[in-house]
């Protein structure tokens, strides 16, 4: 098949919609290997948009390549958590086997190795992508024979299947996990509720009721349970879900629109991955209810990109949705209320998990937070009525749609309702998956899954809190340790510095470069945690951390660069000797070595001599 | 009344143009004024060779080799207060626009490939010419430097401004006309 | 005009028309606020965040915060003027800005707010990028080592001209000018030295050729006094319009 049919194909598929270019890109990009600048072209004249727009997008995520990056492209997660199971390591003897620096393609074009950030298989790990398939529990062994079958190019296929395995790992289960409801359930409650008397009102509820047909009263009645449930998103920012929901359904607007979260983006969290493995009808029902209630027609799974194997079985599980009846038109009978979702696939950008920047990428664009206000419950998706939530966020409230608030309520503290879904990994003994009701202590958390001598834990990812051990008496919950679920254990032996310049790197990678406190500033961090890492650092380069963070915290444009320098701030403060003991008892060292920089001078003259050297700044007076 | 010490100032030119030099000749007849409270260390404008203990060191131009590093180090181990002047000291200034070139291939190019060359040119590799760096860096990059007077050069007037204002104690300020990057 | 519509700008009474930003508001009464990215025939962008400022107590994007009565905004305190030097300095080492050899020199945004925020140093270590001039077309040259991002030609280019010659692309640190041609040529495009985006760059990338350094010394653009003398030029068009949609 040519080029161009291959993406005729595609373009099809998609309607010639421009909104849909992520998913065009990605399965051209499937077809044909890479996005060459003539493919570009293609499929800018068959969506109609001018070429510049769709080059824009093409180079802002991660996974597409406007170059070519060989038939066979791995990628080593490299979260915190890869690392201290050994993955750099392996990258490297990988790359040997296969002649190649990561990074770069193989000279016959066959293959390339790089890293790429967490792939959220961190209780798992070492894991990598291939082709954007995830591979985990990466061992000498398996490279040994991925080597084999990438020199005799064995389509990935035919590789072996216990490779791409994923496992749930689930240790703890409560209401969500061990949720055994029919799908439907919840809908039907729904539809069923309020048409008993029982409907006590609040003044703010009746002025909504008053204004709604009689049919929708199953849809006030219901969101009356979810604000009595207390609940609260579990993305991070902690929104109450049912103001939420309110407002998106106040917003005028033409059509309204359903998003979940499912970007998963933050190293060292994979709940929503099990969720959406293991219960995806729950959470498929709670999107459901919430169009329900705020009179959406349609709905988007944002998947992200590393989570390409989940896209067919979630396609699945729709189909079988759509049979019986739990999607598409008069959703269980119920005349008018039309609803459908499709997921649609992100392709490796972690700041696509910030709410606004998610829905330009819904819209087929560069994923740039945008200005707010206005907020997407009224100006969202195609400028209308959208909510979006997390996964965990969904599925909660379609229990909470089944049993009611006060169910909920019962479990968890009163501030902070019902259960949390943790992603537990690094130094324990039973990585994985742990609900909890809300109010559970760290330690506890520490003791159930076996960790040992631990000296910190990072919960909440990157952008979350380091917590030393004289905090582990502290509670989950979002009065005193809010989580969007990672849960990642560093043991006494670690370097805690490591663990933060790992972070660092993470947010430089990611920053979207919207804005220019965090487009610089993240990468003059990581420029910085380099330098003490070099053992090139002095109090003065601490003190400019401290400055960039003030500066960060206060101009930055979304939430990744507000959070850029917390695990520096949390560290500094509670493990300052992991970075003093690297520090320099001088005002100042450069950053680079000098001696090295004479190195091509060197090269090309051969020289050797005393002259054709430098010695550190650290022996010459200051 | 004793007068006071005068303070000893000591200048070079790094990888410069001795433009910024000849800026501060520039401040004219109020070099003299200036000498009154001030004294040459090693500079181009005396013919002391190594810088003593001094007050105030006055760089222009970046680092380029192994000599201006040598330079550098000699002037912060000996000044009490170093001065980056000129746009070539603050930025790397025009040589630095080779920094995204690769050294290799700047020495190949000239004296391997490029054409009407001697027969038999080499790469020097006279041990007492010294080694370039691979990028040319700014010397706030190489050493700790207290102050920056941009310009290429700095007039006269902001180099005067800039100086008397230290003399007399304050942070030097540069208003509008004197603070420029070119 | 109803005499409730007022904010205090640094102890000073703003007044302004509904709908108007905190930095339309600002500069109709002839109160300077650094910005880059802020243009009065635009919508705000608000990436740039020279013009941050705390509303009460608050920081924000002035261009982007509409002007509300009753507002306590501070903007020439230390702790602000040291955040926009800051991201000044972030500017300028980003890219590579050698002002001597640069013909916007004197006429430059960027430049002109480095003096009047009395930025003498680059602070941190300079990034040079690689960054390739384009010198396709006939009659521009685009020398990308200046580029501080800020998306006017390409609001421009869209908004004004609608030929879509300008884009983004890469991310991050990475993130770099494109232009609409699969040769990625400004030469390739139907760009023209008449667009509105060939008029727009704050600083030195968009330059008209065989012009060169046509002004002397002395006789250009931000020579005679400091931008926050300049306030007149950036006033909003017509006040209270959010700009051009
Ligand atoms: C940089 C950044 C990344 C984010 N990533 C995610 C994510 O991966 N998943 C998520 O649910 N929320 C993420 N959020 C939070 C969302 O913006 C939003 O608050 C959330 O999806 C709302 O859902 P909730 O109310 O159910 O928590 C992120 C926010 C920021 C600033
Ligand atoms: S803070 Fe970072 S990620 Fe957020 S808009 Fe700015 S550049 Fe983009
Ligand atoms: S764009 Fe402005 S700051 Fe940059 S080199 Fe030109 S004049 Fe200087
Ligand atoms: S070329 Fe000029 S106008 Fe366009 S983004 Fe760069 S700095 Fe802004
Ligand atoms: S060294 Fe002074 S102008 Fe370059
Ligand atoms: S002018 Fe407001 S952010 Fe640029």
């Amino acid at each position: 098949m040519k080029n161009s049919d291959a993406i005729g194909v595609v373009l099809k598929r998609h309607g010639n919609d421009g909104t849909r270019l992520m998913q065009i890109l990605r399965e051209t990009q499937e077809a044909l290997g890479w996005l060459a600048p003539a493919t570009l072209t293609v499929i800018a004249a068959g969506i109609n948009w001018p070429r510049s727009r769709v080059e824009s997008t093409a180079g802002f995520y991660s996974f597409f390549h406007t170059e070519p990056l060989g038939r066979y492209r791995v990628l080593w997660s490299d979260n915190i958590t890869d690392r201290m199971l050994g993955n750099m390591d392996l990258m490297q003897a990988m790359c040997e086997k296969l002649w190649l620096e990561p990074g770069r393609v193989s000279a016959d074009g066959l293959v390339s190795v790089d890293t790429t950030s967490c792939t959220g298989m961190c209780d798992q790990g070492p894991a990598i992508l291939v082709n954007y398939r995830a591979i985990t529990h990466m061992t000498m062994e398996r490279i040994n024979q991925m080597v084999e079958l990438i020199h005799v190019q064995t389509p990935l296929a035919e590789w072996p299947a216990e490779w791409f395995k994923i496992e749930d790992n689930i240790r703890r289960a409560d209401i969500l996990l061990t949720n055994t409801m029919a799908p439907g359930e919840a809908l039907r409650i729904s539809f069923a509720r309020g048409t008993a008397t029982e409907v006590e009102t609040s003044f703010s509820e009746r002025s909504w009721h008053e204004s709604m047909q009689a049919s929708d009263i199953g849809a006030s009645a219901t969101l009356d349970e979810i604000k009595k449930s207390a609940l609260r998103g579990r993305g991070g920012a902690g929104f109450t879900t049912g103001l939420k929901w309110e407002a998106c359904h106040n917003a005028p607007g033409r059509t309204r629109y359903v998003v979940c979260n499912a970007d998963e983006g933050e190293p060292g969290t994979f709940k929503d991955r099990v969720l959406l493995t293991r219960q995806p009808d729950l959470v498929l029902e709670g999107m459901t209810v919430a169009a329900f209630i705020i009179g959406a027609s349609k709905g988007f799974v944002y998947l992200r990109g590393e989570y390409r194997y989940l896209l067919e079985p979630l396609n699945a599980v729709l189909a079988k949705r759509r049979k019986l009846g739990l999607l598409g038109e008069n959703i269980l009978g119920r005349e008018g209320f039309n609803f459908d979702i499709e997921v649609h696939l992100g392709a490796g950008a972690y700041v696509c998990g910030e709410e606004s920047a998610l829905i330009e990428s819904l819209e087929g664009k560069r994923g740039v937070p945008r200005n707010r206000p206005p907020y997407p419950v009224t100006n969202g998706f195609l400028n209308q009525p959208t909510v979006v939530n997390n996964v965990e966020t969904f599925a909660s409230a379609a229990l909470i749609a089944a049993k009611g608030g006060d169910w909920y309520r019962s479990f968890g503290s009163a501030r902070s309702t019902g259960t949390k879904i943790l992603s537990v990994s690094g130094d324990c003994e039973r990585p994985g998956i742990y609900e909890y009701p809300f109010g559970v202590t760290v330690r506890q958390v520490l003791e159930e899954c076996g960790a040992h001598d631990t000296q910190a834990v990072q919960v909440s990812g990157p952008s979350g809190i380091c917590l030393n051990r004289d905090e582990f008496d502290r509670r989950i919950a979002f009065g005193d340790v809010p989580t969007a679920g990672a849960f990642m254990i560093f043991g006494q032996q670690r370097d805690i510095f490591e663990v933060v310049r790992n972070f660092v790197h993470f947010f430089a990678h990611e920053s979207c470069g919207f804005c220019t406190p965090c487009r610089v500033g993240t990468t003059l961090l990581k420029n910085l945690v380099d330098k003490i890492a070099d053992g090139n650092g002095t109090r003065t380069d601490i003190d400019e951390i401290f400055h960039l963070n003030r500066l960060l915290q206060t101009t930055a444009h979304c939430g990744l660069g507000h959070t850029a320098c917390n695990p520096l701030l949390y560290t500094l403060e509670k493990f300052r000797p992991a970075y003093e003991r690297r520090l320099k008892l001088l005002k100042f060292v450069p950053a680079f070595d000098l001696d090295a920089a004479l190195s091509q001078a060197r090269q090309m003259t051969g020289r050797d001599d005393a002259g054709a050297h430098l010695e550190p700044q650290s022996e010459v007076a200051q | 009344m004793n007068a006071p010490r005068k303070l000893k100032v000591a200048t070079t030119s790094l990888a410069g143009c001795f433009g910024c030099h000849m800026s501060l000749l520039d401040i004219d007849e109020r070099l003299l004024e200036l000498l009154e409270f001030i004294e040459f260390d090693r500079s181009p404008l005396t013919d002391i060779k190594h810088c003593g203990p001094c007050d105030i060191g006055i760089i222009e131009g970046g680092v380029c080799n192994a000599e201006n590093v040598h330079v550098l180090r000699e002037f912060r181990a000996n000044c009490k207060i170093l001065i980056a002047l000129g746009a070539c000291a603050v930025n790397g200034g025009l040589p630095a626009q080779r920094n995204h070139l690769d050294l290799r291939d700047i020495l190949a190019a000239v004296y391997v490939t490029e054409e009407g060359l001697v027969p038999g040119t080499q790469i020097p590799n006279d041990l007492e010419l010294p080694l370039p760096l691979n990028h040319v860096h700014p010397i706030h990059e190489v050493v700790n430097i207290d102050y920056f007077l941009p310009g290429c050069p700095p007039s006269g007037d902001a180099i005067w401004k800039f100086l008397t204002d230290l003399l007399a104690g304050h942070t030097p300020r540069l208003g509008h006309g004197l603070i420029r990057y070119d | 005009m109803s005499e409730t519509n007022t904010f205090i700008l640094d102890d000073q009474e703003i007044p302004f028309t509904p709908g108007q930003s905190v930095m339309q508001a600002a500069l109709s009464a002839g109160v300077f606020i650094p910005h880059l990215c802020y243009h009065p025939e635009f919508r705000p962008h608000g990436s740039c965040k020279l013009c941050t400022v705390k509303i009460n107590g608050r920081p924000a994007t002035s261009c982007t915060t509409p002007a509300a009565h009753g507002m306590e905004v501070e903007s020439n305190t230390p702790e602000i003027l040291d955040k926009r030097r800051t991201l000044v300095q972030m500017l300028l080492v980003e890219g590579n800005h050698f002002c001597p050899s640069c013909e916007k020199s004197g006429f430059c945004k960027l430049q002109a707010l480095g003096y009047e925020l009395g930025v003498m140093t680059p602070r941190f270590n300079l990034l040079y990028p690689t960054r390739p001039v384009d010198a396709s077309h006939p009659d521009v040259l685009l020398d990308f080592n200046r580029c501080i991002l800020c998306e006017l030609c390409i609001r421009a280019s869209t908004e004004v001209d609608g030929k879509f010659v300008f884009a983004l692309s890469g991310r991050g640190i990475k993130k770099h000018l494109v232009v609409n041609a699969e040769s990625g040529r400004l030469a390739d495009t139907n760009f023209s030295l008449a667009d509105k985006a060939a008029q727009v760059c704050p600083v030195g990338v968009i330059l008209p050729k065989r012009k060169g350094f046509a002004v002397p010394y002395g006789e250009r653009h931000f020579d005679d006094a400091p931008i926050s003398a300049h306030v007149d030029e950036f006033k909003p068009v017509m006040p209270g319009q959010e700009g051009r949609s």
